[in-house]
This record gives C-alpha cells, structure tokens and sequence, in this order.
C-alpha cells in the first residue's frame, strides 16, 4: 500500500473495492495470462454475488479482462467491448469458504490456449490480494512487479531464482514459497522493487525443476 | 509506509523541525523510490482531478437506479437564495459533497480518496476552502499529504472498507482526514492535525454501512455531507484550542475494535439497518424484478 492507495486512484464509480478493486483484479489477472482472454468464467463471492451487478462489479472484471484500468471511460461498457472482441464470458454464483467478503474465482483461457485459475479478494480503496493461482496459495498485491515459480520441491530451486534475481540488481521486497506437499510442486512468489528483464524470464523457465513462470510487469500501468 | 502511529509522524515533526506534510512526502519518496518533484506532480494530479470532477458534475444525471442525482444542483439552487442556515461556507460544502457522491454514484470518473464511496468529503471541504480562501495551489497540495498520512495509519492500524469496518472505516476515515487537512490549511501544527482527526473520527465512531440494494447510493451521498461538515468542525475546533481527550492514534484503535465487532448485516452486505427497512427493501425487490426481467 502506498500514499495514492489513500488518495487515489483516479477512478470510475461506483466503489472503490467494488469497481475499481474488481477492475484491478481483472487487470492483474489479464497481465498473468499475458496473452488476450478468449474464456472467463467469473465465479462471485460473498459481496461481491450479494451486491456486485448495482456497483458494475460484473462489469468492472470484464474490463480489467480485457486490460482496462481503473478511470477507463469504457468500464460502464465493457460487457459490449467483451463482445465485440470475441471474449466469452459467463457468471457464477459460488460459495469459496474462507475468504475475504469481497473475492472472485476466475477460470481463464486465452486465444492461444494458456488456461488461468486464479483467486483474488478486493481489500477495499482499490487495493486487492491474489490469493491462489492455479490451485496453489498465494498472497500478494500486485503493486509490485511480481514473479510467480511454479516449481519441483527440492533444494537448491531458491537458491537458482534468487541468484538470477541478483545478477540483475533486481532487490526483492517480500518472498513467499508454498507447496502441496514434501517434494511435489511449489510455488514461489517474489515481489521485486524493479522489473526482471525478458532474457531472466525465459533463462529460468529453462531451468531443470521449473514448471512455469508467470509474470506481473507495472511497466504498462505507468501513466 | 514507514509510520504505524499518528504520533509518530508528529514527533519526527517536531524533532526535525518540519511540517507534516514534509515528513510524509518524504515516506513516499523513501517507498515509492521517486523523486519529490514526480510524487508531488501525482498529488497535484490528484487535486486538479478532484477538481474536474466538481466542475463536470451534471445536473440531470441520476444514477442506473433511479435512487440518487440532482440533489447537488438542488443545494447549490438554494444557496444562491441566501437563506441556507448553514451559511456560504458550509452550505459550499453540503452542495460539493453531494455533487461528488453523485457523480460516483452514475459511474464518473471520481478520485478515491480514501475510498469512492466517500470520495466527497475531502473534495468538498478542500475546495471549498480554496475558493473562499484564495490559497494558491502548492498549499493544497501540502495539506492532500496531510490527509494522505492520516488515512495511511488508519488503513495501516484499522480498515477503510465497509464491508471490514462500516461506514466509520469509509466517511469516519475521509473526515478525520479532511479534517486533518483543514486544521493544517488554517495554520495549525502537528498537533491541531492529530486532535482535528481525532475529534472527526471519533463523531463518527460505530456509524454503519448500511446501504440499500447494497448500492453505493443510498444513504452513502448524503454521508458524504455530514463527513465534509464534520471535517470542517472538527478543524475548526482543533483551532479554537479544543483537544481530543482520546489521543488520535487511540480512536483509531478504538474504530477497529468496533468495525470488528460491528455485526456483518451492518458491513456493506445490503442486509441491515436502512436496508432493512420496509422501504428499503422495496428499493431492492423492484430493483431485483428490473433485472431479473432482462
């Protein structure tokens, strides 16, 4: 959280966790896909299912889909952009347990393929949380220029990512690993305080024990 | 944020021997990693906003449903009378708070501030005081800051959602923060700000958000005014020397403990108190058959 998290963002009505928060979400999950969202099923949780069609929350996840931001003019519209870009979308009710009152499940897949199943909660003034990807725990913001490692568990993985991190001068902010159980997949999460070049990117997915790479790059978010 | 009490930021104040203001730009240079003249061109971008949104409210817009709009021409009209009882200044900010909750409420473009359902208050109390008190800019700016570093540690020791803590996380939040802002403008220190975020905030203490058809309308437009107003006393206070006995960082607290212990049919779920009642839950079943019959 930062001070325009306070004052700001610049914004489109009519809530700030309800829209706006629902517009970055949508735009977080838009930028992890990194390719353009052919399929949304946009499953809404507690507020979000009670209260989400008077505040254009249904709305407000389509547009950030489709890589709206927050004060777009188009967001009152974007169910039509949807259309005319070709992006299928159908809504839910759900029930996701313990989550945050306000949290959508989204089950993406692009024009080429990618599938996405990603958790996310908005936490009220626009900022939201991501928390699980692709099945697997996650915590983190999307205010920072984040790497997600999808990976085998066992040792030295760490130690692979973060030195290649180094080598860049990127510094890391907050790291987070996860896994379903001893030696099986896990996922890394490191948010960074600048962005990790595209070579990085590729030269870790190569590496023997990693699954996937996904990343959030703030580059296009900067006005 | 470097800062988890009021107190704090005022006490580096004091030491250093700086404003407020400059303590907390100084925080956002340090997180953000920006210089100082990029972090002050987005607050200023932030208040020219804040502006535009004022100046392009419309005055035959209502929102999606029907419940909210006009209501801010309606009180400028009646100003312009000379009758108000609440005199130009105060009047000027009941008509700014709830042009900008209605604006919001028909999906303009608003600035979040700390939230969009309260994104009137500090806009109404700001302006206001700009237009009557020919303050240039710069000054305006200093004291967003001000308000920025109040809502900061309130985000950072409380909520500012409603769905986490009722309307007194969102309009308790916006007016401890505009008032804040207001106590710095009319020349106070470190701590006229604290005291005049302290006295708002507590004003506001246990209110509920209670919307009906859980839309950010109703009562939410017009709780932007009593925010602003409450802004504007609660400064004004601060000024005349009157203390919080509460200290501020101590009513934030106390705000959380009642957010969290604030029943969820009163947290922005549409289910209790103005929600509830018969009328509004007409609101919500005509709404509910409107929909349901596209």
């Amino acid at each position: 959280m930062n001070l325009f998290d306070i004052i700001g963002p610049v914004m489109v009505g009519p809530s700030s966790s309800h829209t706006a928060g629902a517009v970055r979400i949508g735009y977080v999950a838009h930028l992890l896909l990194a390719e353009p969202v052919k399929k949304a099923d946009i499953c809404l949780h507690g507020s979000f299912r009670a209260t989400g069609k008077g505040h254009g929350t249904d709305r407000a996840l389509v547009a950030g889909l489709l890589g709206m931001q927050t004060d777009d003019g188009r967001i009152p519209n974007s169910l039509q952009v949807a259309e005319e870009a070709g992006m299928e979308v159908d809504f839910w009710a759900v029930e996701l347990g313990d989550v945050h009152p306000n949290s959508v499940k989204l089950l993406l897949v692009g024009v080429n393929g990618k599938r996405l199943e990603l958790t996310a909660s908005s936490l009220g003034g626009g900022r939201i949380r991501v928390c699980e990807i692709n099945g697997l725990t996650a915590n983190f913001s999307g205010e920072y220029p984040t790497l997600i490692v999808n990976n085998q568990d066992r040792p030295g993985i760490v130690n692979e990512v973060t030195a290649t991190l180094a080598g860049e001068n990127v510094n890391i902010a907050a790291m987070q690993l996860y896994r379903s159980k001893r030696g099986s997949s896990a996922v890394m999460i490191l948010e960074c305080d600048g962005e990790i070049p595209q070579e990085d990117l590729q030269q870790l997915k190569s590496l023997p024990g990693i699954l996937d790479v996904a990343y959030l790059s703030l580059k296009e978010t900067e006005e | 944020m470097g800062f988890h009490r009021l107190e704090e930021i005022a006490a580096k104040a004091k030491q250093e021997q700086k404003p407020f203001w400059e303590i907390i730009i100084e925080d956002d240079l340090s997180e953000r990693m920006v210089t100082r003249e990029e972090s002050f061109a987005k607050m200023r971008h932030m208040y020219e906003m804040m502006k535009k949104a004022d100046r392009e409210y419309e005055a035959e817009l209502t929102s999606a449903s029907g419940l909210v709009g006009k209501d801010g021409a309606r009180m400028q009209q009646y100003l312009e009378t000379g009758n108000s009882m609440s005199g130009s200044f105060m009047g000027q900010v009941m008509a700014k708070a709830l042009k900008m909750g209605e604006s919001n409420a028909c999906m303009k473009r608003i600035v979040a501030a700390p939230t969009a359902g309260s994104c009137g208050v500090i806009p109404a109390a700001f302006l206001t005081y700009q237009e009557q008190y020919q303050v240039a800019d710069e000054k305006m700016i200093q004291a967003l800051y001000v308000a920025a570093g109040i809502g900061m540690v309130i985000a950072e020791r409380a909520f500012i959602a409603g769905a986490t803590g009722g309307c007194q996380a969102e309009i308790g939040s916006a007016s401890a923060m505009a008032a804040g802002g207001l106590a710095y403008l009319s020349g106070g220190g470190e701590d006229e700000i604290l005291h005049a975020a302290a006295i708002a905030l507590k004003n506001l203490l246990g209110l509920v958000c209670d919307p009906v058809a859980g839309l950010v309308e109703v009562p939410c437009v017009k709780r932007n005014v009593i925010g602003a107003v409450n802004a504007v006393a609660g400064a004004d206070m601060a000024i005349a020397g009157i203390k919080s006995r509460i200290p501020a960082d101590e009513v934030i607290d106390a705000m959380r403990s009642v957010g969290i212990t604030m029943p969820s049919a009163l947290k922005e779920t549409g289910e209790g108190g103005l929600a509830a009642t018969p009328a509004g839950k007409k609101v919500t079943d005509g709404l509910n058959q409107g929909s349901n019959g596209k």
